[in-house]
């Protein structure tokens, strides 16, 4: 009876120490990777920033479409120009394209809004169509219209323009 | 049956030798009052967002894109219904309008346009149909809510404060003209002027 209580209790306390220990040896290894992780996140802002895998994140304010017609400099000659109104529930599918009720050339008068590049009328051969070539068709594929928001991550691009001066500036001071 | 018939013609022509003149006046009153607000009951049933997509047709087509617009869902929770944009508000022109909605019943029994495919294929018709309605009575259904005269241009963007301010001043242009499409998807607008 006696031995019989004995190994019982040696039972329990083995059970005992494994489930304490199990959880905290767990914690270092865990720990030890949370820091080099941490050591990476620092360098990238994500949407959710930080915030733990099983917890939601309260979301951001969603930002207003930029909507006051003013033309925003290209950052490059061959950069698409960003749409600076509004653009919603305007379709562009198989029926219609909403955009080229304004832009297209057959429209620019009336609505005075630009027309889109002559490159948008050639096909891929360079010979040039009447209406607007198919493979430019879905405009949003490269013309975005612009949040009110504040950048994510810094942008560091530096256009040609700039570049450019800056080497004249470095030649003529030597 | 014809004796039954020239016996209630004959009623119906002579004097009552019966009813006093005060029963009959009273009697047709409250009978004219309980007619008249059961038929206008009715009508006001058959002009409920309820009623209109009690019908598949309506509530699989036209109104799952109505959601997606701003005039279901917006900033200050204002929103349009069915018979808002669809039925003209003064009397006659609504008794006109579900005169020719009664030929919608008959789509409805045949199975018309039943399917997503046949509403696709019959949509440019109908659009047709709710353009003509509101080219010809200048975007009432429009002006119900948005009226011109409160408009304020400082408010609106600088393109949009240009049009309302000369061509929709003006009258030569009116609000469908160049507002088609905003609460429910476009057909194929080859043709339609200004596209």
């Amino acid at each position: 009876m006696k031995d019989l209580k004995l190994v019982s209790i040696a039972g329990l306390m083995a059970l005992l120490s494994t489930l304490f220990l199990a959880p905290i040896l767990t914690s270092f290894t865990v720990h030890a990777a949370e820091k080099v992780e941490k050591a990476e996140k620092n360098t990238l802002a994500t949407l959710r920033n930080h915030t733990e895998i099983m917890t939601q994140k309260k979301p951001n304010r969603m930002p207003k479409v930029i909507n006051n017609d003013i033309k925003q400099v290209r950052n490059y000659p061959m950069q698409p120009p960003v749409i600076p109104h509004t653009i919603r529930s305007y379709e562009v599918n198989k029926n219609n394209n909403k955009c080229m009720s304004c832009h297209s050339r057959h429209r620019t008068e009336e609505s005075q809004a630009p027309m889109v590049s002559v490159t948008h009328y050639m096909n891929r051969d360079g010979n040039f169509l009447a209406e607007i070539s198919p493979r430019r068709y879905f405009c949003n594929q490269c013309h975005v219209a612009q949040l009110d928001a504040k950048p994510l991550v810094e942008n560091t691009f530096i256009d040609m323009h700039s570049l450019m001066k800056q080497k004249t500036a470095n030649t003529t001071e030597h | 049956m014809k004796n039954l018939l020239i016996i209630g013609w004959r009623t119906l022509t002579k004097p009552s030798g019966y009813y006093s003149l005060g029963a009959l006046v009273i009697g047709g009153f409250i009978a004219g009052i309980i007619f008249w607000g059961g038929f206008n009951t009715a009508l006001e049933i058959t002009n409920t967002e309820e009623f209109c997509i009690s019908c598949h047709e309506m509530e699989n087509n036209v109104y799952e894109e109505l959601k997606t617009t701003i005039h279901f869902s917006n900033r200050s929770g204002v929103r349009a219904t069915c018979p808002d944009c669809h039925v003209p508000h003064n009397w006659t022109s609504k008794i006109a309008r579900k005169m020719q909605a009664s030929k919608e019943v008959w789509g409805m029994i045949f199975g018309t346009i039943n399917t997503r495919e046949k509403f696709l294929v019959h949509r440019r018709r109908l659009a047709e149909n709710e353009w003509r309605r509101l080219k010809a009575n200048d975007s009432l259904e429009c002006r119900n809510c948005h009226n011109f005269d409160y408009m304020d241009f400082t408010q609106q963007s600088e393109r949009a404060a240009y049009q309302h301010s000369t061509a929709l001043a003006s009258g030569e242009k009116t609000c469908i003209d160049c507002h088609k499409g905003i609460a429910h998807q476009l057909p194929d607008m080859k043709g339609v002027e200004g596209w």
